[in-house]
């Protein structure tokens, strides 16, 4: 592992590995395979465009609307697609609803497959060795370390994407939020309660970000 | 293949850490190899599978020690020689951060995705799903057994389920089958199922009674119970 000791200092392999990318990517677009604009339009798209506030959408719409929320569990891939939300890593959807006694988590064990439309590119944990390697096998401890306690009488469904489907995890709506507009809800609904790795706690005041 | 890759079930990885307001990239670095590896994609000599099975190749010990965007430059530097887009040659130039003077001109005649397709490209509904009419051979419902398969080449049936029964769960329709697809075999369309695995049946009886794994699996993948 000459070239990928990492041990994250200044001058280190990370600084070797932005060195032989920038030079991948001269290379590239000198062969003219690659137009240095378009990369500079994904990167934004990722950074700026598509992120999990598009899944949190979906999420406050299926709680604020029976009919939504009928749909979206029959037909997620149509059902997100209503609101805009389609393409590449999200081609086919399922959404899986997260009840009191049913807990339902996503990981991908054998890469990182994740659903880009709705929740953008992975956190690195998702991505990470001890995620990938201990959701099969002990999701109630991996739940637990995460501040998820969940009790005897709930069944954990943990989901690994093989395929190219992809799974939006529907968390249950927190209390106090009755009477709440979708634009309030969206607001608390968390990145990781769409994977299944966060409940999303009790609200006891009004919605942030005033009218809610 | 057996790779380090496949790491459902392993111990000793460490603990789940969460980023509080993580941002989508950490360094310059991944965001220009990631967007590398969306664009040299879109040149259409190479399938996502094949991207999978590229990334699979890279020794377990550097696997292990490298993070997520090195896996994919890593599978990108690969593709490009496997598919003579690149020289070997120039390609080792980059992986010392060196510049190439003088590179030789790549096949004519390659579509390079430009920066106003960049949404349209990006919201192709078309993937692996397949119209093709295929039969399936389970039903919700249905007992099977994951078959016992080892191959070399790539395969998304996970080790942990091998020789494992579960329970079909439900019908996904017909797709592309990678592990043909990503070694230039052919699509071989076919039925791919959510099967449910019970925990106990995965890791024994210490596991939870309730608890089940659910896994997407192909037809090929699969034999009744």
């Amino acid at each position: 592992m000459t070239e990928h000791d990492h041990d994250h200092e200044e001058g280190s392999p990370l600084a070797e590995t932005a060195l032989r990318v920038r030079a991948l990517e001269s290379l590239l677009a000198d062969k003219g395979l690659v137009d240095p604009a378009t990369l500079d339009a994904l990167i934004d798209t990722y950074e700026t465009k598509i992120g999990p506030r598009n899944g949190a959408t979906v999420v406050a719409r299926a709680w604020s609307d029976p009919a939504y929320k009928a749909r979206l569990l029959a037909d997620a891939t149509s059902a997100i697609a209503e609101l805009g939300y389609i393409g590449r890593q999200g081609e086919d959807m399922v959404a899986l609803e997260n009840t009191p006694k049913v807990h339902n988590m996503v990981v991908c064990t054998l890469c990182s497959c994740y659903p880009w439309p709705v929740l953008g590119l992975p956190p690195v944990w998702y991505k990470s060795a001890p995620y990938r390697s201990r959701a099969v096998i002990d999701p109630r401890g991996v739940l637990r370390e995460l501040g998820v306690e969940l009790a005897d009488d709930v069944e954990v469904r943990v989901w690994d994407s093989t395929a190219e489907l992809r799974y939006l995890v529907l968390p249950e709506r927190p209390a106090g939020t009755e009477g709440w507009s979708e634009e309030g809800l969206a607001r608390i609904v968390t990145r990781d309660s769409m994977i299944g790795v966060a409940t999303i706690p009790s609200q006891t005041g009004k919605p942030a970000g005033g009218a809610g | 293949m057996n790779g380090i890759h496949d790491m459902g079930g392993m111990h000793g990885m460490g603990p789940v850490e969460i980023e509080r307001n993580e941002p989508v990239f950490h360094h310059e670095w991944e965001r220009r190899a990631f967007a590398l590896t969306l664009a040299a994609g879109f040149l259409g000599q190479w399938n996502i599978d094949m991207s999978r099975l590229a990334r699979e190749q890279m020794p377990p010990a550097e696997y292990l020690g490298t993070t997520y965007y090195e896996h994919w430059l890593f599978g990108l530097e690969r593709l490009l020689e496997e598919k003579v887009l690149v020289p070997g040659a120039e390609l080792d130039a980059c992986r010392r951060g060196r510049g190439v003077s003088q590179p030789v001109p790549t096949r004519p005649g390659l579509r390079v995705l430009r920066p106003p397709d960049v949404e349209r490209a990006l919201r192709n509904r078309r993937a692996a799903r397949c119209d093709d009419p295929v039969p399936p051979k389970f039903k919700a419902g249905d007992g099977v057994v994951a078959r016992n398969l080892n191959p070399v080449g790539h395969t998304r049936l996970p080790r942990y389920v091998r020789g494992r029964r579960g329970v079909v769960d439900r019908d996904h329709g017909v797709f592309i089958f990678p592990d043909t697809h990503a070694a230039g075999l052919g699509r071989k369309p076919q039925h791919v199922y959510s099967v449910r695995f019970a925990a106990r049946e995965l890791w024994g009886p210490e596991a939870s009674s309730r608890d089940a794994v659910y896994v997407d699996l192909w037809d090929d993948h699969l034999e009744p119970a």
